[in-house]
């Protein structure tokens, strides 16, 4: 079974971040790591290989630094990559992100896409809905548990008051929460491994897409801003009396 | 007149809120696949109701309500199609985006009468003014962007009968499995949330965080950290990969803050906070903080609140 796993290199959200002055994310620090959902992508694409056979493709679309992300990838195990890297798409829209993507799943031999159910920077959560429309193939989105038996896939699609079973005939697109599984780290031999799998970068050009950018864009942003600071609250030292102090807080603010 | 298309999922308090953010930009026409959602509807102001009925519809998912939106939006010529921010949402919009070539904006916290919107960035840090370019304004909005007003009327109803299409039927939903909530309020819509961290320390110990909450009459949540080290379950996470929450009142105990988890609690009313570490991040965003042990404070707290009742 051929799997394609979708990362995304994104600022660590752990730590500030911002936008630059054209109001797009500020990709230049060096606190770039792959998608933190990403992860359990990967780590579900390994697994579904490790129980089925077949080959873990990385695709990403992002600047040239996204490459340490891809060696991440491989060095995780996945075989191969397809970097697709070109000046051309920054500041483009989800949906031109996912006529790009779609444009280089439609080179590749797949049976199941696995992404993240949201980037980390973005966090639209629509890409593989929206790679979905584009490929025609079905997408099983936000799952916690994958299984695959025969040519059918079956996801626990996680909701917040607990979950509907999905299931589809492959090839099809399925996104994954932080409650699928834990990622492994890379050994030393995968990350030695990695240094010889074989990295595709492509263009634009070579995926015959011609419109990109900002001009292609179907939304812009107008302004941005750090949000304004909460006013200062009291904050109270427990000698004793913390609790007591808390609830005359909450009967002043008529909470009890 | 601006008209303002709104899908209604059901009759919760987040689609309340989207219809009543609708109607402050123009003439809503709901969208309702069952009859609570219409009666919702109508509480909430719309002046037309399209009551879509389509035999076999929830056996399938996304794909054959996305072409029932898609093909309503297409026929309405709205000027707005605004859809509660939740996975569902997002996704219908996702199809409905790619189907007309429109501009998407997702969780979106404000629009204005010209199209612009409020959104969030970066878990929140950041607030960004954006606006479509391209169609009409299609957009998802996120929970606690408007407090949901009632308006009481008798919306016009169309009948919508569809069909689901053979080419709809790719992912069947075979089984739904709710978890019961208990007597608590669900965690999305409750007007007090009490929270639980690492802090909290064991599963034993997030009894003392269900008494705080059952003493206000809210709901329990839990840190990242909490679920993830089998303290509370998962669903009741509060965060950017749990639920977002903007309750009247949030309790963090033993939480650090951290950005992610701000991030789904940042804009509840009045925020309150006990940490033993007086550094911790949450206090930059608490109203009230008390820095001392939980087990001492929160014991105590109870007390004082169960004398007051
Ligand atoms: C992609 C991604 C998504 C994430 N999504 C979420 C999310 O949705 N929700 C979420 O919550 N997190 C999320 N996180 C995790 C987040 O980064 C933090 O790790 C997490 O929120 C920490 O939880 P915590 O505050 O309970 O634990 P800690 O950060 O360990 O804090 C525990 C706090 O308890 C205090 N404490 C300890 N004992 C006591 C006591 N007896 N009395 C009083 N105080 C005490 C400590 O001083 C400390 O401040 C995400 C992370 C990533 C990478
Ligand atoms: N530029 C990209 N390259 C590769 N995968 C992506 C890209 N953008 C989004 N994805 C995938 O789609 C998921 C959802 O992204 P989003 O819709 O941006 O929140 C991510 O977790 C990734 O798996």
């Amino acid at each position: 079974m051929n799997i394609v796993v979708l990362v995304k290199q994104v600022p660590d959200s752990g730590l500030a971040r911002q936008l630059d002055a054209q109001l797009r994310v500020d990709r230049n620090g060096a606190n770039n790591v792959m998608g933190e959902l990403d992860e359990y992508a990967v780590e579900a694409a390994l697994q579904l290989k490790e129980a089925h056979g077949g080959e873990v493709t990385v695709l990403t679309l992002g600047p040239g630094q996204a490459t340490e992300t891809v060696r991440k990838v491989l060095a995780m195990g996945a075989d191969k990559a397809v970097h697709i890297e070109d000046d051309a798409v920054g500041g483009s829209d989800a949906l031109t992100t996912s006529a790009i993507l779609a444009a280089a799943l439609g080179r590749l031999e797949w049976d199941l896409v696995v992404a993240g159910a949201e980037s980390t920077d973005s966090g639209m959560g629509v890409m593989p809905q929206l790679l979905a429309a584009r490929t025609g193939a079905p997408a099983l989105t936000g799952a916690r548990k994958i299984d695959i038996a025969e040519r059918t896939v079956t996801v626990e699609h996680q909701r917040a008051n607990g979950y509907d079973v999905l299931s589809a005939n492959l090839p099809a697109i399925v996104s994954v929460w932080d409650t699928i599984n834990t990622p492994r780290y890379p050994s030393l031999k995968g990350i030695m491994a990695a240094k010889r799998k074989p990295v595709e970068t492509l263009a634009l050009a070579d995926l015959g897409v011609s419109e990109a950018g900002p001009a292609a864009a179907r939304n812009e942003v107008l302004s941005a801003a750090e949000r304004p600071p909460r006013a200062a609250g009291q904050i109270v030292a427990d000698e004793g009396q913390g609790g007591d102090a808390l609830a005359d807080f909450l009967a002043a603010e008529k909470f009890i | 007149m601006t008209d303002i298309l709104v899908y209604v999922p059901n009759s919760g308090k987040h689609a309340a809120e989207v219809l009543t953010l609708g109607r402050t930009l123009g003439d809503v026409s709901a969208i309702a696949f069952d009859d609570a959602a219409a009666a919702l509807a109508g509480e909430y102001g719309a002046a037309k109701v399209y009551r879509v009925d389509a035999a076999g519809i929830d056996d399938y998912f996304v794909d054959p309500k996305a072409t029932v939106l898609t093909d309503l939006a297409r026929s309405a010529a709205p000027d707005f199609f605004l859809l509660p921010s939740t996975d569902e949402g997002k996704a219908l919009a996702a199809r409905v985006a790619v189907a007309l070539d429109n501009g998407l904006l997702t969780d979106v916290s404000g629009l204005e009468a010209d199209g612009t919107a409020t959104q969030d960035a970066f878990a929140g840090a950041t607030v960004v003014k954006s606006k479509s370019t391209k169609g009409f304004t299609l957009a998802t909005v996120k929970t606690g962007s408007t407090e949901p007003a009632p308006a009481p009327g008798a919306p016009a109803v169309e009948a919508v009968a569809a069909t689901v299409a053979e080419a709809d039927q790719r992912v069947r939903v075979t089984e739904r499995v709710d978890e019961p909530a208990g007597d608590r309020p669900g965690l999305a819509e409750a007007r007090v949330v009490v929270s639980g961290g690492r802090g909290v320390g064991s599963a034993e110990d997030f009894a003392l965080i269900e008494r705080v909450a059952d003493a206000l009459g809210g709901a329990v949540g839990a840190s990242r950290a909490a679920t993830d080290a089998g303290y509370y379950p998962h669903k009741f996470q509060v965060g950017q990969t749990g639920t977002t929450v903007s309750p009247q009142l949030y309790v963090a105990a033993g939480i650090s803050g951290a950005i992610q988890h701000r991030a789904g609690m940042q804009t509840s009313r009045v925020i309150v906070a006990v940490n033993k570490d007086a550094d911790a991040p949450i206090f930059g965003m608490a109203d009230y903080g008390v820095v001392g042990d939980l087990f001492q404070v929160l014991p105590q707290a109870l007390e004082a609140i169960e004398k007051r009742k």
